[in-house]
């Protein structure tokens, strides 16, 4: 282990306060099977998955109940045993607060578990392995829910990999469920580590973790004492070091430059507890059918929940003790970068990794919001060195070509320029509906395209068409005249010869 | 034996032209300005600018028989883009060419499709799949909403029907803040 690393400090950012310590102070709790399990088709960043089971199914815990629909998707299993009493629309946690397709599930109370086998990847390498990761349902637990064998294919591309970096910065306030993970289950995440490192066959996996998890640090510091290959390097807690990008600037100084990926450079970085799935499921054939959830915040009793997907959200409220001051005001995500929650009347999904409900400030506080004074403290603030107050005035009017010329998309929605400014301008609403009208103006250029091409296509066939229609019936215009002619000439002949019979006949009696 | 030889070489020869002279013919290069103002047109290849689908009104437009306001599928915003690229005044859209209209699709009910394919001719984009006499179905990916298989429908079992937003397609609102004056804020 090393113990001295330089840190590289990357620009702006912010400290606010971590309130982290509300849900740390009880250990991780499961609760009883719920009644009803509902599991939305759509828990991960791509394509919807595609249904395996019908009404009225019986199903085994950890099976496969929709399969991912092309590489861009990813599996969904159950996950308990019991019947498929649902296949409906129902609200799910997304900001649109729109149904979706989901898959109830009414559990047997048995919680018996399919045929489980461990992944012989020494074998059958990294192709297969990534193969059956497509299969496995794990995406980034992070809260991003990218498909986990997606990555590993944009690594396999790029070449040899040298590095693993174990993102376990957990920057934003609030969210203790790596935390937790890395107190309750360092032994386990260590070995989840080690399989992922030597599958990627790198040479040094570092984890990286902010300063403010002192247990989390300890524990971790004495599990790998005894590695070679793994390290741990604090970092100071600056709110968004958990960003790729920035904890990859901070652990190693380099910055991957636009339209680059991480892989790259050689690194692959994991969330821990997409290491731990990872893990889960290479050794003992576990699909991702569970998660550490952070609930937190105006609770009678926050603390973190370890919750299999489906698990309606509202039983762990409860669970939780309910709100101590009722507002019914819910987050999904950190305060930087999550999203107010449309009713708690849905599930647990892959992507939740914190519910904060509100406190009474976080409501009340909002601030008349002015205009902008172009102080630049946003700019000043902006991780990825954009210019926030630009990007903002492009995307309130509406030049979004501007607002793209201005790298809007390299903006990650971080928010630490709304927490600056002066002026309270929700700054990051204006991009992300700015990035929302750019995406489909695009998809509706790539719909026109298609169309123009469907339509290029038809005209040409129906010339072709009338070509071939009308090449067919020279030709049999012209093969009926022959048999004609034919015909004409054989009667013809046959009056030729029919006379010269005659003739012959008269020269007989004249003879 | 040998005519039958004949006729199929002479065939194979004949569609062998026919094809490379229309791969010529409707190549998709031509007129440059045609390209770009085709590439704003919305492609909906639904008649409603008076032409017989995009291409044609875009050439119109380019040889200035057509104003830039007859395309009710491409909205305000494609008037502004043509005027943009024209480098002509805009004008709001002619309403003797139809109202803008929400996105829809085309949808049969199979029931009562009688699978008499007149649809099918009408469709511009042939997005339409069935065969005689079997029913027909809409390939909703690839349907533009023109709208155009409707009238020849002889049991009228065609239904258009808008676009519901959903979680996929949703998009982030424009922010509803009220940017308060400094002065009002003062004067309250
Ligand atoms: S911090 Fe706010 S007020 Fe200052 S320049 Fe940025 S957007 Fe404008
Ligand atoms: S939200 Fe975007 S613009 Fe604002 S600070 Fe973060 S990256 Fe920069
Ligand atoms: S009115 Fe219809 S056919 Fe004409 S340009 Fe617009 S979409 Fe194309
Ligand atoms: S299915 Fe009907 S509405 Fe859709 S593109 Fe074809 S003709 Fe137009």
């Amino acid at each position: 282990m090393k113990l001295f690393d330089k840190v590289f400090k990357f620009n702006g950012g912010i400290r606010a306060e971590t309130k982290k310590n509300i849900s740390t102070a009880q250990p991780i709790r499961k609760i009883p099977l719920p009644k009803k399990i509902v599991l939305p088709l759509r828990q991960h960043i791509g394509k919807l998955a595609k249904l395996k089971v019908d009404i009225g199914d019986e199903v085994l815990k950890g099976q496969l109940i929709a399969e991912a629909d092309g590489n861009v998707s990813a599996a969904i299993h159950a996950s308990t045993s019991g019947k498929i009493t649902a296949i409906e629309k129902r609200l799910i946690p997304h900001p649109s607060g729109l149904p979706d397709f989901c898959i109830e599930i009414s559990p047997d109370g048995k919680d018996q578990w399919i045929e489980k086998k461990a992944i012989p990847w020494k074998k059958i390498g990294l192709d297969k392995v990534n193969e059956l990761l497509l299969e496995s349902g794990i995406v980034g637990l992070g809260g991003a829910a990218f498909p986990t064998h997606l990555k590993l294919n944009n690594s396999k591309k790029a070449g040899a990999l040298n590095t693993l970096i174990v993102n376990a910065a957990e920057c934003e306030p609030y969210i203790t469920c790596d935390d937790m993970l890395m107190r309750e289950k360092t032994h386990e995440l260590i070995q989840g580590i080690k399989l992922v490192h030597e599958i990627l066959n790198v040479k040094e996996s570092v984890i990286g973790i902010e300063d403010n998890k002192t247990d989390a640090i300890n524990f971790i510091q004495h599990a790998i004492k005894k590695e070679k290959n793994i390290s741990l390097q604090i970092v100071p807690t600056i709110y968004p070091s958990g960003d790729a990008k920035r904890l990859i600037y901070l652990l190693k100084g380099i910055k991957i430059p636009k339209g680059r990926r991480s892989s790259d450079y050689g690194i692959q970085m994991f969330n821990v507890a997409t290491i731990l799935a990872i893990y889960r499921f290479i050794e003992f054939g576990e699909p991702s059918i569970s998660r550490i959830v952070t609930i937190t915040g105006n609770l009678k009793s926050p603390r973190n929940y370890e919750l299999l997907f489906g698990t309606p959200l509202k039983e762990i409220i409860d669970d939780a003790g309910g709100q101590i001051i009722k507002n019914d005001t819910f987050i999904m995500g950190g305060p930087m970068m999550g999203f107010k929650l449309p009713s708690i009347d849905v599930p647990v999904t892959k992507a939740m990794n914190c519910i904060i409900s509100s406190e009474p400030a976080m409501i009340e506080e909002k601030k008349p919001v002015l205009p902008c004074i172009r102080c630049a403290r946003c700019a000043e603030a902006c991780p990825v060195e954009l210019q926030p107050q630009e990007l903002f005035w492009f995307s309130k009017s509406k030049q979004l070509e501007k607002a793209e010329e201005y790298n809007l998309f390299d903006c990650i929605e971080c928010g630490c320029c709304s927490y600056v400014c002066p002026s309270n301008i929700p700054l990051v609403q204006y991009y992300r509906f700015a990035k929302s009208e750019i995406i489909e103006e695009r998809h509706e250029y790539e719909q026109a395209n298609i169309a123009r091409e469907r339509n290029e296509f038809r005209l040409q066939r129906l010339e072709r068409e009338k070509l071939e229609r009308a090449e067919r019936n020279a030709l049999r215009r012209a093969q009926s005249s022959s048999e004609e002619k034919t015909k004409l000439i054989d009667e013809k002949r046959k009056a030729i010869a029919d006379a010269m019979q005659r003739i012959e006949k008269e020269d007989d009696k004249n003879d | 034996m040998i005519t039958s030889i004949l006729v199929v070489i002479f065939l194979a020869v004949i569609i062998g032209i026919v094809l490379g002279i229309s791969a010529i013919k409707f190549k998709v290069e031509g007129d440059p300005i045609i390209e770009k103002i085709d590439s704003i047109l919305p492609q909906t290849q639904c008649g409603q600018c008076g032409f017989p689908g995009c291409k044609p009104y875009a050439t119109a437009i380019a040889n200035g028989e057509a104003d830039i306001n007859q395309c009710p599928p491409g909205g305000d915003e494609g008037i502004h883009k043509l005027a943009d690229l024209l480098g002509v005044e805009y004008k709001p859209l002619n309403a003797e060419h139809g109202e803008p209209k929400p996105k829809s699709v085309a949808i049969i009910d199979e029931k009562t499709c009688i699978g008499c394919t007149l649809c099918i001719q009408a469709c511009p984009v042939d997005a339409i799949l069935g065969s005689a006499k079997h029913m027909h179905t809409i390939i909703e990916k690839e349907c533009t909403g023109c709208e155009l298989c409707l009238p020849p429908c002889p049991v009228d079992c065609i239904d258009m029907v808008a676009i519901e937003e959903n979680a996929e397609n949703w998009k982030w609102k424009y922010p509803v803040y009220k940017i308060d004056k400094v002065s009002e804020r003062r004067a309250s």
